[in-house]
């Protein structure tokens, strides 16, 4: 794990504006089970409107099964979620509506291989949003601008680095627009070299006000940018509090153990 | 010395040399891929010899000792001791009948229309660079089936009202879908109107069992029910209007039962074209008949299929089975007898179908099922990520599907799926078991005409017909070769 920016020097970024009373996401005893395997425990998080979570642990721990719940890419079995207000049951109008409204970042970036980046970035506007071809082109512009890849629009995703291809994932995200985005691991699968243009773009946008959770293990992006760090393992939320407290105090012994292993 | 040379570093640019002679040059090619070793050689020459041999044998047979013109067998049949090989003057003789079968030779121009129509509708669609994609694909295949339908057959078509009820309730339904995707709809009418449709479907089979009095309305012949399934499938469709918000939405839903009478009234039309019965068809003609509609209807078949079979639903994961190995489990033989025999038990009342029809549905579901099985290799062969990408951009399961998975799913397939396609097209020549003469069917009457039989005409006509096929089925795998590559880009660096 490379920890690129050394949490110590990183000064924490203006505070900004945090919701108090516009809930974002609501978590309520969410239960989740593979088959026999009880993989959410018993998982209650209240994200407001504007805050910025990390969410780490070890492998396995769930973390990302977590984040998965909330755009429904994974089935919850009991308890509640509620996004932006709409609670996710088997309606499939309502995933949709949820979707519409929640971008995501993966790992593996899930970028389209047979449409350009520009095609990539315009899809869902135009067929999800529909919107006119040529204003949804103007915006992924701005938004390819805005990730500073303009250039590679019409070139296909095989062409384009890791980071680059992280970067259009972003943007792609973005264009429709969402009221939250979710990362699942975003620089997990990229060179050292990469990984800090990838966690500068998610800076930026997180000093823009999105609300955002983040899966990730760059402790130095958590330091910097989160309102509270969320740290999961087997399945439980064991810890959770804001940046500066969990990593000079943590307090759980599952937790010390993990930060002095991620933190060499 | 080994540190010496780890050591080496280059203390300026090397300008670059050309190639030894041993690997580059005419010489060099032959030797690296003929004549490597001993034992290359030896091969080389050996298959050189054979090739040679197979060659002049083809050539003494097809040109050298061949008969080019003649009017009958006498042209054909050898003189003491003399050695004739390919009779092309039968083939000459006959060539009519091998690409239009007993189709009458006065309206044979029809035909030939419907071919060149093929050609300047398919060519351009098939050229990347050729540009109105969209009109052209439209007119290739929506409008050209349809009038070349009318020209073969000859058009005015005594369409019942159970024809006319079917139709409809398809277009009552297609309105339904089209009003469905908008945003803004109203939902309570959109309900009314697929209650109607299923109506109208309900009824329609209901007069498939109670016979009743027929009688004309606007000149179509009706039968009580089916007039009321009629009725029915026109409510479902006012509904759809009504459910619309927009004008723009409006038309849009009106467009397929539109369609769908504007097709009703040209095929009932009479354009003043002698009727060929399809039991004249032949030849060629009738082989390119049943390959296209097989190709055409069992493509988009298959895909529904392989989803089907990939579906969380389980009624609709176990319908797509079952029809999959059904139609994979029986020999097309026994398809083709089978639907001489049950499809008509089937249908709804005043529905009929002729003998090539019963053939095409049969080429053209047995096919589907093995499209379908192509076509789900290339689904799983996509990523999850993938849908998972798609999903969490808020597609539905259809714009997934038709924007995101399908064209990577089916460019990997294309190999399998033009593999289907050839095999197909080389099975419509089963056709002649039921009765059917396609174009190896009118090559073997050909050589069963006492006026042509001498020892060479079989061979030749077989030989011809091989020739034919195998031209159809190579420009397929060029073609497909051809798209393969061009699709490739999008993964190259």
């Amino acid at each position: 794990m490379v920890a690129n920016i050394n949490p110590a020097q990183v000064p924490q970024t203006r505070k900004l504006a945090v919701s108090d009373t516009e809930v974002a996401i609501e978590i309520i005893n969410m239960n989740k089970w593979y088959g026999d395997f009880h993989v959410l425990r018993d998982i209650n998080l209240k994200v407001m409107n504007g805050e910025r979570i990390v969410v780490c642990g070890p492998s396995g721990s769930g973390k990302s099964t977590m984040i998965r719940c909330i755009n429904r890419l994974e089935e919850h079995q009991t308890g509640r979620i509620m996004v932006d207000g709409k609670e996710l049951t088997n309606d499939l109008k309502k995933i949709d509506e949820v979707r519409r409204e929640v971008g995501m970042v993966f790992q593996h970036f899930n970028l389209f291989p047979h449409l350009t980046i520009l095609e990539n970035c315009t899809l869902a506007p135009i067929w999800v949003r529909k919107m006119p071809r040529k204003d949804a082109e103007e915006i992924a512009m701005q938004y390819l601008a805005r990730v500073r890849i303009p250039e590679q629009a019409h070139k296909y995703p095989g062409q384009l680095s890791g980071g680059q291809q992280q970067r259009v994932a972003i943007a792609r995200a973005l264009c429709m627009n969402p009221r939250i985005m979710l990362f699942d691991e975003p620089t997990s699968a990229l060179d050292p070299e990469m990984i800090k243009e990838v966690l500068e773009t998610m800076v930026d946008l997180a000093e823009s006000g999105m609300t955002m959770i983040c899966v990730t293990h760059e402790m130095g992006f958590a330091r910097q940018v989160a309102n509270r760090v969320i740290f999961m393992d087997q399945g439980q939320i064991i810890e959770q509090n804001t940046p500066v407290e969990f990593f000079e105090n943590p307090q759980h012994e599952r937790t010390k153990l993990f930060l002095s292993q991620i933190l060499h | 010395m080994s540190e010496h040379v780890s050591a080496y570093v280059s203390q300026r640019e090397l300008p670059r040399l050309p190639a030894p002679r041993s690997e580059a040059g005419l010489i060099a090619t032959l030797r690296k891929n003929l004549f490597a070793t001993p034992y290359d050689s030896v091969v080389t020459i050996v298959l050189g010899i054979f090739v040679v041999w197979l060659a002049w044998n083809l050539i003494e047979w097809g040109i050298l000792t061949a008969v080019f013109t003649g009017a009958n067998r006498e042209a054909c049949v050898p003189a003491e001791g003399q050695v004739i090989g390919a009779c092309w003057a039968f083939v000459n003789a006959k060539m009519g009948q091998f690409i239009y079968g007993l189709y009458p030779v006065a309206e044979r121009w029809r035909i030939d229309l419907v071919h060149l129509l093929l050609v300047v509708f398919a060519v351009p669609l098939a050229i990347p660079s050729v540009p109105w994609k969209r009109l052209n694909a439209l007119l290739l295949f929506a409008v050209y089936p349809i009038v070349a339908l009318v020209l073969m057959t000859g058009g005015d078509f005594g369409i019942g009202g159970g024809w006319i009820s079917f139709l409809f309730a398809i277009a009552a339904f297609v309105a339904i879908a089209v009003a469905g995707t908008s945003l803004q709809v109203s939902e309570r009418y959109v309900r009314i109107a697929t209650w109607l449709a299923t109506a109208a479907i309900i009824v329609l089979f209901a007069s498939n069992i109670v016979r009743s009095e027929s009688f004309r309305v606007l000149g179509f012949e009706f039968t009580a029910l089916s007039l009321v399934s009629t009725l029915l499938a026109f409510g479902s469709v006012a509904a759809s209007v009504a459910a619309s918000v927009t004008n723009n939405q409006r038309l849009k839903v009106l467009v397929a039962p539109v369609v769908m009478l504007a097709v009703i009234l040209f095929l009932s039309a009479d354009f003043g074209l002698r009727e060929v019965p399809t039991h004249l068809w032949g030849g060629l003609s009738l082989t390119l008949v049943v390959a296209i509609t097989g190709i055409a209807a069992s493509l988009p078949l298959g895909i529904l299929l392989a989803l089907g079979r990939r579906s969380h639903l389980p009624a609709i994961k176990l319908l797509s089975i079952i029809f999959i190995e059904f139609w994979r489990g029986v020999p097309l033989i026994t398809v083709l007898f089978m639907s001489a025999f049950m499809i008509p038990l089937l249908l709804p009342d005043g529905v009929t179908f002729n003998n090539l029809l019963r053939a095409l549905i049969g080429v053209a579901l047995f096919s589907a099922a093995y499209l379908a099985e192509v076509i789900r290799g290339g689904l799983q062969a996509i990523q999850k990520g993938q849908f998972e990408g798609a999903q969490a951009l808020g597609l539905s399961y259809w714009q997934m599907m038709r924007f995101i998975i399908m064209p990577q799913a089916l460019k990997l397939v294309i190999p399998g799926i033009v593999n289907s396609f050839i095999s197909m097209f080389k099975d419509t020549s089963l056709v002649y078991i039921i009765g059917l003469a396609d174009l190896l069917g009118t090559v073997r009457r050909g050589f069963a005409d006492p006026a042509w039989i001498t020892p060479s005409t079989a061979a030749t006509g077989l030989v011809f017909a091989g020739f034919v096929y195998w031209v159809f089925c190579f420009g397929m795998s060029r073609y497909s070769q051809f798209i393969e590559r061009r699709l490739e880009t999008g993964h190259r660096r």
